[in-house]
């Protein structure tokens, strides 16, 4: 059966959608839809055929946008996208995650959840992360205090994990009702000497679940590279054989609970750059024990771009396909898992989000 | 003597709206008539037209939202700014981008 990979691409102005077959040689590229908002994160999902992209406007405020035909066609909607009367308000949609049933969760600046049973078209605040005990000792992260990473359990329906900028880590084993830190072993180097591995107030860049393995999960740190296989209760590092301990994205293999992906910038106090300025995304096939960079047609001189922590994704084909969408408004697609890459798109609007539907043609 | 349309109290509003706000809905239109005694009233007459509109506009502390301004014959105004019939309202986005 011929299939379609569509790319589909967050900016700070709009969302894009690059379209190709299942050699991802060729690709077309379009958009810019949702009238040139910045959209944080877009996602597909496969058991619909929707598109829902997530975002915020400084003039109108947040909203999230659905599309039933692969982008032809756009509607929006905020309805109950809101705190409770006289907090502050929500500014933005940062991530979105589809579930079962039409379910649709979405996490916001500032940090909370909200979830739509009807695909988008109205939400539900889940209040309980606003009631955990440690709500007040939340700071913001360098974006804000933003609910990026959201991760839902494909073998529990309650399951839910969350990473927030700069909080850490929480499950829910009851649907977004109460919550858990679920932070121990990952550091803060910001923190005093003696203090660095708090039970919250991390700054957790982006978390993802390994396929396959239920209780499996990988996160890309400000401080550090880790993975947890007691679903995120303990994290062990990661990071020994790669470049820098520093870096946003991490992208997990469709199949494959051992290999993953992820793109270390030079530092956090050094230009949060590609490190000395060659571009390699860092892949693993053990799990995090070892590490091979891949350059392949990437630019080894003058890549002085960044990956945001939403921005790598990898699609359902065999051999998986990954991609990344850097700050300066370049999509790279390697077809083969890492091997060879190439730049299929340039120019766009700095690059918040990437994520990869693929449909019968 | 006719009435004078200013004192009417049925006498509508006149608003005018942004254009990539209009766009947003379907059928939207960037002059509007409505009956509102105050600007709140005047948000909730725009969502009972266009569902949704209001969120554009008002956050839920509640307020109009910070880059949005409200100028009701020519001074900037609040949700609770009162509307004399006939007046003028412009809804305006702020100088924002980047």
């Amino acid at each position: 059966m011929a299939r379609t990979v569509l790319v589909l691409v967050g900016t700070k102005k709009g969302a894009f959608i690059l379209e190709s077959n299942g050699a991802r040689r060729a690709w077309a590229l379009r958009g810019p839809y949702c009238d040139t908002w910045p959209m944080n994160h877009v996602v597909g999902d496969p058991a619909t055929g929707r598109i829902h992209a997530g975002g915020g406007n400084e003039w109108f405020g947040p909203a999230v946008w659905q599309s039933d035909d692969l982008g032809a066609s756009w509607r929006h909607s905020s309805r109950g996208l809101a705190y409770a009367e006289g907090e502050t308000p929500v500014k933005t949609v940062w991530s979105l995650a589809p579930g079962p049933g039409g379910t649709l969760y979405a996490g916001v600046e500032p940090a909370g959840l909200f979830r739509s049973d009807d695909g988008g078209e109205s939400f539900t605040h889940l209040d309980g992360l606003q009631q955990h005990p440690s709500r007040a000792e939340w700071n913001p992260g360098g974006a804000g205090l933003i609910l990026h990473s959201l991760v839902l359990d494909p073998e529990d329906p309650d399951g839910v994990w969350v990473g927030i900028s700069a909080a850490g880590v929480f499950h829910s084993a009851d649907g977004g009702k109460t919550w858990s830190a679920r932070n121990r072993g990952t550091r803060a180097d910001y923190l005093p000497e003696g203090q660095n591995y708090p039970e919250h107030g991390q700054c957790v860049h982006c978390v993802v679940k390994a396929p396959g393995m239920r209780h499996r999960l990988y996160q890309q740190n400000h401080c550090g590279m880790y993975r947890s296989d007691d679903g995120g209760v303990s994290w062990a590092s990661i990071e020994q054989g790669l470049p820098s301990s520093f870096g946003f994205p991490a992208a997990a293999h469709p199949r494959d609970p051992d290999t993953l992906f992820l793109v270390p910038l030079n530092g956090d106090t050094a230009g949060r750059f590609m490190p000395d300025a060659k571009a390699a995304v860092w892949r693993t096939r053990d799990g995090g024990a070892n590490w091979t960079a891949l350059r392949a047609g990437l630019p080894q001189q003058n890549a002085y771009f960044n990956v945001l922590r939403q921005a790598m994704a990898t699609d359902t084909l065999e051999p998986a396909g990954v991609y990344f969408g850097t700050g300066s408004g370049e999509l790279y697609v390697s077809p083969d898992e890492g091997e060879t890459w190439s730049r299929v798109a340039e120019h766009l609007p700095t690059i918040s989000s990437v994520e990869t539907l693929v449909v019968e043609a | 003597m006719p009435a004078d349309p200013q004192s009417s109290p049925r006498a509508p509003v006149r608003v005018r709206l942004p254009a990539h706000l209009v766009r947003l809905f379907p059928d939207g239109e960037t002059l509007v008539e409505v009956v509102a005694g105050d600007v709140r009233q005047l948000m909730d007459a725009l969502e009972a037209r266009w569902p949704g509109m209001r969120d554009r506009l008002c956050d839920e502390r509640p307020a109009i939202r910070r880059h949005i301004n409200v100028f009701v014959n020519g001074r900037r105004a609040r949700l609770d700014t009162p509307l004399v019939p006939g007046a003028d309202v412009f809804i305006l986005t702020a100088i924002s981008g980047g």
